[in-house]
C-alpha cells in the first residue's frame, strides 16, 4: 500500500506490506537505523520517534496509519556539527553507556519537554490542575516509558534537568 | 503477523458498515493493544478499518458535563483544562496508565476495549478459554495471580480488566455513545459496557459486531473529593495489581473483576455512616476467596479504605 510520510523534513513514499511497522519502515526501508528495536511491544521506548511533534512508540504503529504525517527521528534532531540541546546535554552528562536506548531517550525527552511546557499533568503532581515544575521526580515519572538496561538513569535525569533549567 | 488488508475510514457510518459486513474485520485506533496482540498471533483480523482520524477527537461541554470523542488520545484528554478542573480522578487514572509515548496514541475507545493482561492469555502455548474457547483456563492452576479477579469470576475465566481510565469513568457514572450497524446511535453506561466472563469469556462487551464507540459522556462531577490510587509492581509504566477510584461517596475498583467494578457495598455502607475501613470490609467480605488471593483481598481492602480517607482531604470540582 502506497504511503507518503515526511521524515526529517523530506517527503518519502513507500509501497510496502500493510504489516510494516513505522519502526521497520524507518530502519529497513529508509535506512534510518538510529531508532532501535528493543522489545517490539511498547515496553521499552527504544523505538521512540516524534510524529507531528508527539513522542510515540514506532514499533506499535503501522506505516500505513501515518500517511501525510511528519516524522522526526534522532537523525533529524541535530547534526554532528550542530547537536540538538538535548543531544549536547546527554554528551556533557555522560548519560549513556552502551547507547542502545539513547536515541529513544533523546526523542522522548524532546517530546516530554514540550508536553511539560504545554502544562500536561503527570501522576506525581499533588494537584493535576496545577502548573508543571520539572523536578527530578517529575522527570523520572515522565520518562518512565524509556528503559535503560545499563541503568544510566541518574545521568539521564541530570541531562534533561540541565536542558529544562536552561529553557526556564 | 498474519496478512491483512487496511483501509482508512472516510466517515463513521462507512467504518461501521465495513466492520459489520466482514466477520474478519476490526477497528484500529491507536493500535497499541491490537497490534501488540496481532504480533503475538492472539488477535487475527483479516481486515483493519482505521478509525483513528475520524473527527471524534475533541471535548465539548454538554449539560454541565463533557462529551469526549472516542478517538481522542489519552494524553490530550488528561491535559484538557476542563477535564483537569472537573474530573481530577479521571486525569489521575489516565496519567497513571502506560507511558507518555503510549498515552499519545491510546484513544478513549481503544482504552476501554483493551484486552486483559492475564499471562496465560498472552502465552499461546497454554490453554485459555478467552483466546481459544473451550480449551480450558490455565490461570486456575497457574502461579499465583496478582492480576486475578476477586469479584464475579467464573470457572471458565478469572481474568481482570486492566484499564485505569475505565475505573474513573465508572466512578463518575459516565456512559458511552455508539453508532450501531443500523445507523442508529445508542448510549450505555460504562458500568454496563463490559460483561462478566460466565461461560463465554471471549465475549467481553455488550457491543454488537461493528458497533463503534463515538464518544464518552461525562455527567457533571459529583460533590466531594476525587482520588485515584493504584498499586503495581513498580512506580510507573506497569499495569495495576489493584486500583481504587473515589468521587464523593462513590467508589469503583480496578483490576479486581472482568470489568471495572462499582463498589456498591462500600457506597451503601458509607451512606449509612460506616467508617472507611468498615465500608471496605463490607465489599471485600463478598470477594471470591481462593487459596491464592488472600493477599490481593487484603491489599484491595486497605487501598480502598486509604483512598476513601484521602478523598476527604481532596478538592471538590
Ligand atoms: C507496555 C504497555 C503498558 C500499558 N500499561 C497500561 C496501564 O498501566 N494502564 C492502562 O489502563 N493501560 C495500559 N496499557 C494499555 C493501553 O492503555 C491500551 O493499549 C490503549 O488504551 C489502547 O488504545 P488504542 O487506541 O491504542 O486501541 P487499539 O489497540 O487500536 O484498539 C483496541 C481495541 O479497541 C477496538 N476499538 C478501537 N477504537 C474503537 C472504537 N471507536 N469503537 C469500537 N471499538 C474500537 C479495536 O478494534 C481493538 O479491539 C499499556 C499498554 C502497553 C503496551
Ligand atoms: S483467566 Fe481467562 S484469560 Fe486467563 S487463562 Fe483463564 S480463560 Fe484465559
Ligand atoms: S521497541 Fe518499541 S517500545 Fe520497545
Ligand atoms: S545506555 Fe545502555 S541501555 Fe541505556
Amino acid at each position: 500500500m502506497k504511503t507518503t510520510i515526511t521524515v526529517n523534513g523530506q517527503a518519502r513514499t513507500l509501497d510496502v506490506d500493510s504489516r510494516t511497522t513505522l519502526l521497520d519502515a524507518l530502519r529497513e526501508h529508509l535506512g534510518l537505523i538510529g531508532s532501535k528495536k528493543g522489545c517490539d511491544h511498547g515496553q521499552c521506548g527504544a523505538c521512540t520517534v516524534l510524529v507531528n511533534g508527539a513522542r510515540i512508540n514506532s514499533c506499535l504503529s503501522l506505516l500505513v496509519m501515518h500517511d501525510g504525517d511528519q516524522v522526526t527521528t534522532i537523525e533529524g534532531l541535530g547534526t554532528a556539527e550542530n547537536l540538538h540541546p538535548v543531544q549536547q546535554a546527554f554528551l556533557e552528562n555522560d548519560a549513556f553507556q552502551c547507547g542502545y536506548c539513547t536515541p529513544g531517550q533523546i526523542c522522548s525527552a524532546v517530546g516530554m519537554l514540550q508536553e511539560a511546557a504545554d502544562g500536561w499533568p503527570s501522576q506525581v503532581m499533588e494537584d493535576v490542575a496545577a502548573l508543571v515544575d520539572l523536578t527530578e521526580a517529575e522527570i523520572r515519572e515522565r520518562m518512565s516509558g524509556n528503559i535503560c538496561r545499563c541503568s544510566a538513569y541518574p545521568q539521564i535525569v541530570a541531562a534533561i534537568r540541565s536542558v529544562a533549567g536552561d529553557a526556564a | 503477523m498474519r496478512p491483512f488488508t487496511y483501509e482508512r475510514a472516510a466517515d463513521a457510518l462507512s467504518a461501521v458498515k465495513a466492520v459489520a459486513e466482514n466477520p474478519g474485520a476490526k477497528f484500529l485506533a491507536g493500535g497499541t493493544n491490537l497490534l501488540d496482540l496481532m504480533k503475538l498471533d492472539i488477535e487475527r483480523p483479516t481486515h483493519l478499518v482505521d478509525v483513528g482520524r475520524l473527527p471524534f477527537a475533541g471535548v465539548e461541554e454538554v449539560n454541565g458535563g463533557l462529551r469526549v470523542g472516542g478517538a481522542m488520545v489519552n494524553s490530550k484528554l488528561a491535559a484538557h483544562p476542563r477535564v483537569r478542573e472537573l474530573y481530577p480522578v479521571l486525569v489521575r487514572a489516565l496519567v497513571s496508565g502506560a507511558s507518555g509515548q503510549l498515552r499519545n496514541k491510546a484513544t478513549t475507545a481503544g482504552n476501554l476495549l483493551q484486552r486483559t493482561r492475564c499471562a496465560y492469555f498472552y502465552d499461546t502455548t497454554k490453554p485459555c478459554n478467552k483466546r481459544q474457547p473451550g480449551s480450558g483456563c490455565s490461570a486456575l492452576e497457574g502461579v499465583h495471580g496478582s492480576h486475578d479477579a476477586i469479584f464475579g469470576a467464573s470457572k471458565a475465566c478469572i481474568a481482570s480488566h486492566p484499564s485505569d481510565m475505565a475505573v474513573a469513568l465508572t466512578v463518575l457514572g459516565a456512559s458511552v455513545e455508539t453508532l450501531t450497524p443500523s445507523g442508529a446511535s445508542r448510549t450505555l453506561a460504562v458500568q454496563d459496557l463490559h460483561r462478566l466472563p460466565g461461560d463465554t469469556p471471549q465475549v467481553e462487551t455488550d457491543l454488537a459486531p461493528g458497533e463503534l464507540i463515538t464518544a464518552v459522556l461525562l455527567p457533571p462531577p459529583p460533590e466531594g473529593g476525587q482520588v485515584y490510587r493504584k498499586v503495581r509492581g513498580r512506580a510507573s509504566y506497569a499495569h495495576g495489581i489493584a486500583s481504587v477510584a473515589v468521587a464523593g461517596g462513590r467508589v469503583a475498583l480496578g483490576a479486581v473483576a472482568h470489568k471495572p467494578w462499582r463498589a456498591a457495598h462500600i457506597e451503601d455502607a458509607l451512606a449509612a455512616g460506616a467508617s472507611a475501613v468498615e465500608a471496605a470490609e463490607a465489599e471485600l467480605s463478598k470477594a471470591d476467596r481462593s487459596d491464592r488471593n488472600a493477599l490481593k483481598i487484603a491489599l484491595v481492602g486497605r487501598l480502598a479504605a486509604a483512598a476513601i480517607e484521602e478523598s476527604k482531604t481532596r478538592r471538590t470540582a
